[in-house]
């Protein structure tokens, strides 16, 4: 089945395929702007927010700001996301106790939850020396499947959530009370909440993103124009002490998600590699027929 | 009294086999009701099983129970139980309950299905056999009832062509001398009958009905045993005793023939019965891979068990962190020490691991050898149409090891030659008589019109011969006709008009044939006259005397006195005998000699024909010293052989005849292929040295270019090597056993050298290796000790030397060996060479040889069907194991092979990658994989393609296969499946596992796709799919033989993929049951999004590039099989050309071999004339002497065998 003369040309053809995906992938990658903004606040880093490092849940919030500037603009829709880094989310403990029983509308007390990441931003442009807000929209942050059938909110009790609840402890680090998350908006409170649900969608790796909001509303929606920018941290999620950091990233969206370069460079790599061994085997062939040939002669 | 005498001999336990404490009274049902045994503490049993058999295991109740404990017994099932167990523990339960639970139950039910079918097939067949009808004496008369009703002490009467139901004693028949015919086809498969004889007394009383019903005889024998051709017992009847034997017993599957009406007394009925008893448990072969496997299977394990424990260390180190820095997490550690969770982790890993180990590789396995088995089963090319017989592979777990074969161990008679003699030529006074050629037809019709006896299917036919018999001038032919005529043991008898003859050795039959188609026909015989027709002329001989043949006399002599009164002797035998034997030496001598040169040339076996008359002086004389010598009591044997010497002297030589041994189809051309093939065949035959090694040139084993070595030159060897290694040992050199054996070895390695050793001689060398045994227990004191003490180790290093020099040659031959020394010679090579043994055998005397053996072949031929029964393959012919070997065996070994190296790469690559994520998520067991893939992955998802290849499979044809018998090398040096093998496809598994892990890792890492965001589900379901696709993908490599199965298996794999990710990910089974189907829509999700598209395709491409250019590495190094084959079609040329040359014969002299079965003939039996049936019907004027009544000689002979017994 396998031969030298159908081999060959494999190696060459999958080579340069996977350098023209390879060199897609880079270029289309090199597209995406995107611009990391790192709030961990570590000590003697001079950062604003180093003051909220000690801040928690029951102390109330910290508020600390972070100015940065876009030197080219963001062509829409920018993603705003937060990244965690040496947090153990896929530990095996905190997956089992998760209840997904629980979350599909059966309230039974929240364990995994608790640590539900809470820190808010709000994202402001300068225009015309004074800050205008940048519409930060929350929906669609999570998959439709999440939102609409893994995590459903229990039965109303009296039309109100909070009887529903009742009786349910509220977990320990958080602010408020499940029922309050985004309170008013019913589509997005207790455990239809997205900012719960994207929370809820462990991550594999302990260092991770999420996705935040979405500029995609008013006059951002064709992107985030050059310019200066203030995001406004309400701290309140401790890193430190297991030496994590968190950050915040905008980015712009194209068809295969964000910035990628690795993939586009594995692509590169393999195919390069294929192309090599290609000429490797190439030669080793013509070498040993014309052993070969020596031999029957 | 006979409770007690059950139990004192239970307690003496071996004493119990001789004690005779069974005890039967005919016609009493209630004496044998009365007995029980105890089986097992307070649970008795009747002593006297009734005739009902079951060989079914289970009943309705009992099957699950029992079947699910039989599997238990399995180390794996057993230990996926305990993982299950370990489960409910929710402390260490890293999966998901059913992710073991599900393939464990498959496997479960697979093989209980399997197991009832089974059964239920053994009820069935137990039911038919337990409802065969009979007719049992109740009461005063016999009614039908059936087999289940029979009970011990009831006597059944049986008719023709039925089967016994029991082990019967014969009381009476309808024959006359109470014989009754049996065939015994279905307990040893020999189809000739055998006769039985009732005890006089018996007979003659017992001969209506109400006889029998009054009978009230009383039979003490042994308890129930397996030695199907021994019985001892004694039969108390009307006060006196009457000695019993196995001649007085029918036993239980035999078939009654020839014998109108018969009865006969129950002594063991149903599990009692001798034949039940012989169906023991089948020893079971394992299969070098066999072992293997389980030693990897374990090594898995222990390798498993280490990265747990390693596993579980960094889970302890990293709970301290968690505890101390991770707040989020710290409320799972603040009740457990470190230690504490990292011994739970351990064995959470244990459970996580444990899918590693391949649990399912075994049924798939044992499904594979079971269709390669039917393949034997069914292939046409091993179909034998004249016998209508099949190939049948009689064990269905060894196939892979038909593909190692290195040494055939092959009888002789009946495997590799068809034990058939036929008449070739013959040479009287001087002229030599070939077969002739053409104009068969019309010679046979007209030998037909003067000779009403001849034979339809002679094949011998010579005009000159017969003009000249038909003349009858010429005393020389009609006495050489005579004698073979006159000087055999043949018995005969009639059936259908026809002549049919009976002998010791097919060399007689086809002498005394010869003479039938040549005018003298042998009639009948009676105790002391042998009536033949000559030329149509009836004369009846009066046998003087029969000098029978053995071993040492090498001929056999008869002293007749002719119709005139006159006394002659014939006599026949080994050309060497005779001629030393004979009156003068004449010109007619050297001529006859001449022609024995030329009959051994081709190959023919000889015999010496030489006669003189007697007169009657010497006769009375000699006769005198013959009876003296026959009623000595002390080494009558050798007084016999004295007296006979005195008379067989002076003779007068007839002539040669030559004997063609048949050998059956294609045994040189499947000899020569199996050489090619490098496989060694070793001839190990019960017969004379001469008979072998003409076999030996007959079927090309031997050549006239090879050096032969005999026995003079072995010992010559090995005792140079005893001086050598005396010299060695005092000089204080570490002792180099192959350092003798070398050298001279080294000379005759470039040409052919053959052994040719004898059964003593063997006995010389091995005999000394007993002594080594004995002393094996110090031998490894004696290592430790002190190095120097060689000396006592010698004699095994002999036994060692002697196989390094029997194996380095190209063939060996053992004669005159035992069938004892047969299976020893098969154990010796597979101590000292530890190669993958075959024996080929057609008879009773291979069974231990067979059995020995790694692979037992049995000849489904005319012998007996002993050797088929305990072999693990049957064939009709030698010729067959070519394909067997070279065609189904080096395919079986490849399948088996593949199918390893492959089950074990995709269960590491696909699942090792459940070690690295632990590397990522702090140790803390987190399966990677969600539980339905993990339930899915062996069971669904990559078991039916591997399955497809084992079954399916081939590197190159049939054809190919046994035109390049070379080919065969790589099974013998374990080239597809072997340690190395092993470590290459754990390190190609893991080499996948991290490829498909670390490239989603990476690409994972920090950035994000459209949809997925680096969440653990899209994680899971990337590492999974690309896993999956990785190994798909080397199995569409691996398959070299595509057929509708595998590209249904490749695509059926990928559908079931697909469609369980949909049910077990749905949303709708996500709502019913949330913590069983925790991925609802992950792959939906995920297997959209572009990005982790591309990662799948790069991890698919990344893992498969590497073995695609290690494939293409070997087949432009033409490393490959097809290259091989491709070289060697162009060297074929070259080669035809070297073959020719080599055949050019050598004119090297050959003694010539005589023809005589190893065996006595039936002289002494025909003296005592104890096996002749009147022959009334053919009204010849010889009236059978009625033996029976009036001599005692059976009953006496029955008596010395118990007096034998007893002492």
């Amino acid at each position: 089945l396998l031969s030298a003369g159908i081999a060959l040309p494999l190696f060459f053809a999958l080579g340069l395929a996977g350098l023209a995906v390879g060199l897609g992938l880079h270029f289309s990658s090199g597209t995406i702007r995107e611009l990391e903004l790192d709030y961990t606040g570590a000590p003697r880093s001079n950062h604003d927010c180093a003051r909220c490092t000690n801040a928690s849940a029951t102390s109330g919030p910290c508020l600390c700001t972070l100015r940065f500037e876009l030197a080219e603009p963001f062509p829409g829709p920018v993603c705003l996301y937060y990244q965690l880094s040496n947090y153990y989310q896929n530990h095996r403990r905190y997956g089992v106790s998760r209840d997904d029983l629980q979350l599909s509308g059966d309230p039974w007390g929240l364990r995994v939850a608790n640590s539900l990441f809470n820190d808010t931003f709000t994202l402001h442009r300068l225009v015309n020396g004074s800050f205008m807000p940048v519409p930060l929209d929350s929906r669609g942050i999570s998959w439709w499947t999440d939102s609409n059938v893994k995590f459903r909110n229990p039965e109303l009790v009296n039309g109100s959530l909070a009887t529903a609840f009742w009786g349910t402890a509220k977990p320990p680090n958080w602010p408020c009370a499940a029922y309050l998350l985004d309170a008013g908006n019913p589509n997005n409170t207790g455990f239809v909440n997205e900012d719960f649900i994207v929370w809820m969608r462990t991550a594999a790796l302990p260092t991770f993103r999420k996705l935040y909001r979405r500029v995609h509303q008013g006059n951002f929606s064709a992107g985030l124009p050059h310019g200066t920018y203030r995001l406004d941290i309400n701290y309140s999620y401790p890193v430190l002490p297991f030496k994590g950091t968190k950050k915040v990233i905008l980015s712009t969206v194209s068809w295969m998600g964000g910035k990628n370069p690795f993939l586009g460079i594995a692509y590169l790599v393999f195919g390069s590699a294929c192309i090599l061994t290609g000429f490797v085997m190439l030669a080793v062939h013509i070498k040993y027929q014309q052993q070969n040939q020596m031999d029957e002669d | 009294m006979a409770d007690q005498k059950v139990s004192t001999s239970c307690l003496n336990g071996k004493k119990q086999q001789s004690d005779f404490t069974w005890e039967v009274r005919a016609n009493d049902r209630a004496y044998h009701m009365q007995f029980k045994k105890r089986v097992s503490f307070c649970l008795t049993k009747r002593k006297y099983a009734d005739n009902a058999i079951k060989t079914g295991k289970y009943n309705a109740l009992t099957f699950l129970p029992l079947n699910l404990y039989e599997q238990f017994h399995r180390m794996a099932n057993l230990y996926f139980l305990f993982v299950i167990l370990l489960q409910t523990f929710p402390e260490i339960s890293t999966l998901p309950w059913f992710t073991l639970l599900l393939p464990l139950g498959c496997l479960l039910i697979i093989r209980g299905l399997r197991d009832l079918i089974d059964d239920i097939a053994r009820h069935k067949s137990d039911w038919i056999i337990n409802c065969r009808p009979c007719e049992i004496l109740s009461g005063k008369s016999f009614s039908w009832k059936k087999w289940r009703d029979i009970c011990v002490g009831d006597i059944v009467c049986l008719r023709k062509d039925s089967f016994v139901p029991a082990d019967l004693l014969l009381l009476s028949s309808s024959e006359p001398s109470s014989l009754c015919y049996v065939e015994t086809a279905d307990i040893d498969g020999e189809t000739n009958l055998k006769f039985r004889q009732a005890l006089l007394v018996t007979h003659e009383e017992l001969m209506s009905v109400e006889s029998m019903a009054a009978f009230d005889g009383k039979v003490t024998c042994e308890e129930p045993n397996s030695r199907m051709h021994s019985f001892i017992g004694m039969l108390e009847w009307k006060g006196e005793k009457y000695s019993l034997d196995s001649e007085k017993i029918l036993l239980r599957g035999c078939r009654i023939r020839n014998t109108e009406i018969c009865y006969g007394l129950v002594i063991y009925a149903g599990f009692d019965s001798k034949i039940m008893r012989n169906c023991g448990k089948i020893r079971l072969k394992k299969t070098k891979l066999d072992r293997m496997m389980d030693k990897l299977v374990i090594l898995v394990f222990l390798v498993l068990m280490i990265a747990s424990f390693f596993l579980a260390v960094a889970c302890g180190i990293w709970a301290e962190k968690f505890r101390r820095d991770h707040s989020y997490l710290s409320t799972f550690y603040a009740k457990t020490s470190p230690i504490k969770q990292a011994f739970f982790t351990f064995w959470g890993f244990m459970i996580l691991l444990s899918i590693i180990i391949p649990m399912s590789m075994y049924i798939t396995l044992e499904f594979i050898y079971l269709v390669n088995s039917f393949f034997i089963d069914w292939d046409v090319e091993m179909y034998y149409p004249a016998k209508d017989t099949p190939a049948k592979a009689r064990s269905t777990s060894l196939n892979d090891q038909l593909g190692q074969i290195e040494y055939i161990f092959s009888d002789k008679t009946g495997t590799l030659t068809q034990n058939i003699m036929t008449f070739k030529k013959c040479c009287i006074n001087g002229i030599i008589y070939g077969p002739g050629t053409g104009r068969k037809r019309r010679l046979l019709d007209e030998s037909l019109s003067w000779n009403p006896y001849a034979d339809k299917n002679l094949e011998f036919y010579n005009p000159l011969l017969l003009e000249a018999v038909r003349r009858d001038d010429d005393p020389a032919v009609r006495e050489f006709l005579r004698l073979l005529a006159i000087c055999h043991t043949v018995m005969v008898e009639e059936k259908d008009s026809q002549l049919v003859y009976q002998a010791a050795s097919p060399d007689e039959e086809a002498l005394v044939m010869a003479a039938r188609n040549l005018g003298y026909v042998f009639l009948s015989r009676t105790q002391d006259t042998i009536t033949i027709s000559e030329l149509g002329v009836k004369r009846t001989y009066k046998v003087l005397a029969m000098l029978d043949f053995n071993s040492v006399r090498k001929r056999m002599s008869i002293l007749v006195r002719d119709p005139n009164g006159k006394i002659r002797l014939y006599t026949k035998g080994a050309d060497m005998v005779i001629l030393t034997r004979l009156h003068e030496n004449g010109a007619n001598e050297k001529i006859t000699e001449k022609a024995l040169d030329s009959f051994a040339e081709e190959t023919l076996r000889t015999l010496c024909l030489a006669s003189k008359e007697v007169n009657e002086r010497d006769y009375t004389e000699w006769s005198k010293k013959h009876h003296k010598a026959s009623i000595m009591l002390e080494n009558r044997a050798e007084e016999l052989d004295k007296v006979y010497e005195e008379i067989e002297k002076d003779l007068k030589l007839l002539g040669a005849t030559a004997i063609e041994d048949k050998l059956q189809d294609g045994v040189p051309e499947t000899i020569q292929l199996l050489k090619k093939g490098n496989i060694k065949v070793w001839v190990l035959t019960g017969d004379k040295q001469e008979t072998a090694m003409n076999i030996g040139f007959a079927c090309r084993l031997l050549s006239d270019d090879m050096l032969i070595l005999e026995e003079e030159e072995i010992s010559e060897m090995l005792s140079a090597y005893w001086v050598s290694n005396n010299n060695l040992s005092s000089s204080g050199e570490p002792l180099c056993s192959d350092s003798f054996v070398q050298k001279p070895l080294d000379t005759f390695r470039r040409g052919n050298t053959a052994l040719i050793i004898t059964g003593d001689f063997l006995d010389k060398i091995l005999c000394i290796g007993e002594v080594v045994k004995k002393k094996k227990e110090n031998f490894w004191k004696r290592m430790l000790c002190c190095k120097a003490e060689v000396q006592q180790e010698q004699e095994s290093l002999l036994e060692k030397a002697f196989m390094n020099l029997a194996t380095s040659c190209q063939a060996v031959i053992c004669c005159r060996v035992t069938p004892k020394q047969k299976s020893l010679i098969v154990q010796l090579v597979k101590k000292h060479k530890s190669a993958i043994t075959l024996a080929i055998g057609d008879g009773a005397n291979d069974v231990n040889m067979i059995k020995t053996a790694d692979i037992g072949v049995g000849i489904s031929g005319q012998e007996g069907m002993q050797a088929v029964q305990c072999s693990d393959y049957a064939l009709a012919q030698f010729r067959f194991l070519q394909r067997l070997l070279l065609v189904h065996g080096r395919w079986s070994y490849l399948r088996i092979c593949k199918f390893l190296r492959y089950f074990f790469y995709k269960t590491f690559s696909g699942l090792m990658s459940q070690i690295w994520f632990a590397f990522y998520n702090g140790f803390t067991a987190q399966p990677l994989y969600e539980g339905w893939f993990l339930a899915l992955y062996n069971v669904f998802y990559t078991a039916y393609p591997v399955l497809s290849m084992g079954l399916l499979e081939q590197d190159v044809s049939a054809k190919k296969s046994l035109q390049f018998p070379e080919l065969y090398r790589m099974g013998q040096r374990d080239e597809f499946f072997n340690y190395r093998v092993f470590c290459l496809t754990l390190l190609h598994g893991t080499a996948t596992s991290l490829g498909s892990f670390y490239i989603a890792l990476w690409a994972f890492e920090d950035k994000v796709g459209s949809k997925v965001v680096g969440d653990y589900e899209s994680f899971a379901v990337t590492v999974a799919t690309s896993a999956l696709l990785s190994v798909i993908i080397e199995i569409i490599l691996d398959i070299k033989f595509w057929t509708v199965l595998s590209f249904l298996t490749v695509a059926g794999s990928l559908l079931l993929f697909c469609v369980f990710s949909y049910l077990t990910q749905n949303f709708q089974a996500f709502k019913e049951a949330p913590s069983i189907f925790r991925f609802p829509d992950a792959s939906k999700n995920a297997l959209t999004d572009p990005y982790v598209l591309l990662i799948i395709l790069l991890c698919v491409v990344a893992n498969t590039i590497p073995s695609l250019t290690f494939r293409l590495v070997r087949v432009i190094m033409g490393k490959s099989t097809i290259h091989q084959i491709r070289m060697k079609d162009m060297r074929l040329e070259r080669d035809m050309v070297e073959l020719r040359a080599h055949f050019q014969r050598g004119s090297m002299q050959r003694r010539s071999s005589y023809a005589f079965s190893h065996k006595e003939g039936y002289a002494d039996l025909i003296t005592r004339g104890a096996s002749l049936r009147g022959r009334d019907s053919l009204g010849l004027s010889t009236t059978p002497v009625p033996v029976f009544r009036s001599s005692s000689s059976p009953r006496l002979e029955a008596h010395k065998t118990r007096v034998e017994f007893l002492a």
